[in-house]
C-alpha cells in the first residue's frame, strides 16, 4: 500500500510578495551582520579601541603637550575628531571587505546570490553593516576620548551627516575590493598601501596649512582630508577645505561607489561565473 | 505546468569552453528528474543558470513560466538549491543558517522557526540545531543542506548530487524524504552518480554529455532501450567450467558464480531450465550492473565513438 502524503511537506501556494522579502531580506542581512560583529568583538571592537588609546597617550599626552596649540585648540583636541573618524573610516571599510570576501571565499555569497533579493538591496545590506561597524567603534573610541580631553560640539548635524557619509563611502568602497579580491593577500593590500597612507596624510594629525604649498595642493587630492576637516568642523567649527565642497566630494563618492557595486553585483564580476 | 524550460540554452565560459550547446528541455510540475551526464557534462552549469549563478551565453529559461530574464525574482523564489558543494557559513549554527536563509526569501522569524523545526526533525537534525555547522558531519552537512533549501517551501527544488560521500543508511534516509517531498507536491530534477539511486526515485531521465542533450524520456522508456543485461547467477555448489548454453555468451568469474548476457528476446526461464538441466542449483541472481548505468555508458560511449 501507498504511503500516505504528507501534506506538510507541499511547496508553498504563493511565495511572499516582493516587497515583503525585500524588508524581511533586507533586515536579516544587517541582523546577520549585526551578529557577526558581535560575535568576533575581539577582532571588531577590541584592536582599534587599544589602537585609539595608545594614539591619545601618545601623540595627545605625551608628545602632543610639547607640541602647543593648533588651529586654535590643543593639539589633543585637534586629533581627536581625526582619530575618531580614522577608525571609523578602517572599521567600515575593513567590515564589508572581510565580511563580503568572507562569504565569497566560503561560498556562502551563493545564499543570497540565489535568493529572489535584488542586488542594490544585498549591496545596502552590506552597507549599513559596515555603517553599524564604524559607528559602533566610533563610539568606542568617542568614548575614550573623553577620557583624555574635553569635546565641544559646534555643529552636532554636521558631526553626524559627515560621519555617516564618510562610513558610508567607505563601506561600498570596502565593497569594490571583495568584489575584485581572489585572495585574502588582495584584502589586506588596498587598506595597507592605499588607506592607510591616506588617512595618515588626510590631516587626522595636523593642519595642512603646517605643510608647503605644492604639498598642499597634493593633499587636496586626497578625498579622507574632506571627511576628516568636515567631521573636526562639526567639532570645533574650524577646517582647511571649504565644508560645502566637502559634502559634494562624500555625496558624490558615495552615490558613484553604491551604483558602482550594484552594477558589479548585477554584472556578476567576481561572483558569478 | 511546466516547472522548468529551456530554449537553445547555450553557454560559453571566457576560456572559450563551450558547456551547453543549445539544449531544449522541459520538466513537468510534480516531476522527480534525473539529470544526468559524465563529469563536466554540462549540468552543474545548467543549474547555475537556473539559478543565476552562472550567466547564461544565449537561449529562454523560464521557471513555472517566469521568464529568468523579466522576472527574475519570482523565478528564484519558486527555487530550493542544494549545490554540489557545501556552502553555509561554517561559523554559524544550524538555526541561525536556516532561519537567514528564510529571512532571504521573506519569510517571517516566527513562520522560519516553525519550519526549522519541521525540516530539521524530519531530516534528523533536531539535536544538532544550536550547533556549530562545521562540527557537523559530512552527512549532517548534506541533510542541513536540504533543510536549507526547503526553508522557504520552493516549487522547484533542485539535488545538484546531494547524496555524494554520504553512507548508504542515511543515503536511505535521504531518499525517503525526497519520495515524500515528491508525493506532498514538489517538483524535484536530481543530479547524481549514483544513477541506482536515479533509477530507484526519478520518473523521467535525461542524459547531457559535452553540453548537449543526448537522451530524453521516461525511466521506464529509456530503460527498455537496453538490448541486453547481465545476470550474475550465484550457485550452491562449486563447478570447475562453465556450462555450455547455445545461444547465450556465458562468463564464470568464480566457481561459485556465473555471468549471462541475456538479450531483449531471451527468456531467464530458459536459463534457469537449462541449468537445471545440467544439474546446477542457482541460490540467488542479480543484475551484474545497475540498468540505468548500464544505458548510461552505452549512450555516452556511443556519443564518443561517432564523434571520435
Amino acid at each position: 500500500m501507498d504511503k500516505a502524503v504528507d501534506s506538510s511537506l507541499a511547496p508553498a501556494v504563493k511565495p511572499p510578495m516582493l516587497l515583503k522579502t525585500n524588508i524581511v531580506g533586507f533586515n536579516t542581512i544587517v541582523i546577520r551582520e549585526l551578529n557577526r560583529i558581535i560575535r568576533i568583538w575581539g577582532q571588531t571592537i577590541v584592536p582599534p579601541a587599544i589602537t585609539a588609546t595608545l594614539y591619545f597617550v601618545i601623540f595627545g599626552s605625551l608628545i602632543g603637550g610639547r607640541i602647543g596649540d593648533m588651529g586654535g585648540y590643543t593639539y589633543i583636541q585637534y586629533i581627536a575628531p581625526g582619530l575618531i573618524m580614522m577608525s571609523v573610516i578602517t572599521n567600515s571599510y575593513g567590515n564589508v571587505v572581510s565580511s563580503f570576501f568572507g562569504a565569497k571565499f566560503g561560498k556562502h555569497i551563493e545564499e543570497l546570490l540565489v535568493s529572489p533579493l535584488p542586488g542594490w538591496l544585498i549591496v545596502a545590506g552590506y552597507m549599513v553593516g559596515g555603517i553599524m561597524r564604524g559607528l559602533i567603534v566610533g563610539g568606542v573610541v568617542t568614548a575614550i576620548t573623553l577620557f583624555f580631553t574635553h569635546m565641544q560640539i559646534h555643529n552636532v548635524a554636521v558631526v553626524i551627516s559627515a560621519v555617516l557619509l564618510s562610513s558610508i563611502v567607505f563601506a561600498l568602497a570596502g565593497m569594490i575590493n571583495a568584489v575584485f579580491a581572489k585572495n585574502f593577500d588582495q584584502i589586506s593590500f588596498i587598506p595597507t598601501f592605499v588607506l592607510t597612507p591616506l588617512t595618515y596624510l588626510g590631516g587626522v594629525f595636523y593642519t595642512i596649512k603646517l605643510l608647503p604649498e605644492w604639498a598642499q595642493g597634493i593633499s587636496h587630492a586626497n578625498p579622507i582630508l574632506y571627511m576628516v576637516n568636515a567631521f573636526r568642523f562639526g567639532f570645533l567649527g574650524v577646517s582647511d577645505v571649504d565644508v560645502r565642497l566637502a559634502y559634494t566630494i562624500m555625496i558624490g563618492a558615495a552615490v558613484v561607489l553604491y551604483v558602482s557595486c550594484v552594477w558589479l553585483l548585477h554584472r556578476g564580476v567576481g561572483t558569478r561565473e | 505546468m511546466q516547472a522548468l524550460t529551456f530554449q537553445q540554452l547555450t553557454k560559453t565560459y571566457k576560456n572559450g569552453v563551450q558547456a551547453l550547446k543549445g539544449i531544449d528541455l522541459a520538466v513537468e510540475e510534480g516531476d522527480f528528474f534525473a539529470l544526468l551526464g559524465p563529469n563536466g557534462a554540462g549540468k552543474t552549469t545548467a543549474i547555475g543558470i537556473i539559478t543565476s549563478l552562472v550567466n547564461k551565453t544565449s537561449g529562454k529559461v523560464q521557471v513555472f513560466g517566469h521568464d529568468i530574464d523579466t522576472e527574475l525574482a519570482v523565478a528564484k523564489s519558486c527555487i530550493g538549491l542544494v549545490p554540489q558543494e557545501i556552502n553555509f557559513n561554517q561559523f554559524e549554527t544550524v538555526t541561525t543558517i536556516l532561519l537567514n536563509q528564510a529571512g532571504f526569501y521573506g519569510i517571517p522569524r516566527h513562520e522560519a522557526s516553525k519550519r526549522l523545526e519541521k525540516y530539521l526533525t524530519a531530516l534528523q537534525l533536531w539535536e544538532k540545531r544550536n550547533a556549530v555547522s562545521r562540527t557537523l558531519s559530512g552527512g549532517m552537512k548534506r541533510r542541513l543542506m536540504i533543510a536549507r533549501a526547503l526553508m522557504h517551501e520552493p516549487r522547484l527544488l533542485i539535488l545538484d548530487e546531494p547524496t555524494a560521500g554520504v553512507d548508504i543508511e542515511v543515503r536511505r534516509t535521504m531518499w525517503s524524504f525526497m519520495r515524500d517531498i515528491n508525493a506532498a507536491g514538489t517538483t524535484i530534477i536530481l543530479t547524481t552518480h549514483y544513477l541506482e539511486e536515479a533509477e530507484n526515485l526519478c520518473r523521467h531521465v535525461a542524459i547531457i554529455d559535452k553540453g548537449r542533450i543526448i537522451e530524453n524520456d521516461r525511466m521506464s522508456r529509456v530503460l527498455r532501450k537496453l538490448q541486453t543485461e547481465v545476470f550474475v547467477f550465484n550457485l550452491r555448489n562449486p563447478i570447475t567450467a562453465p556450462p555450455v548454453l547455445p545461444g547465450y555468451s556465458v562468463s564464470m568469474p568464480d566457481d561459485h558464480s556465473l555471468e549471462i548476457e541475456v538479450s531483449k528476446d531471451q527468456s531467464l526461464n530458459d536459463i534457469f531450465s537449462r541449468l537445471s538441466a545440467s544439474g546446477i542449483e542457482v541460490l540467488s541472481m542479480r543484475n551484474k550492473t545497475n540498468r540505468l548505468e548500464e544505458l548510461f555508458m552505452r549512450l555516452v560511449n556511443q556519443k564518443e565513438t561517432a564523434h571520435g
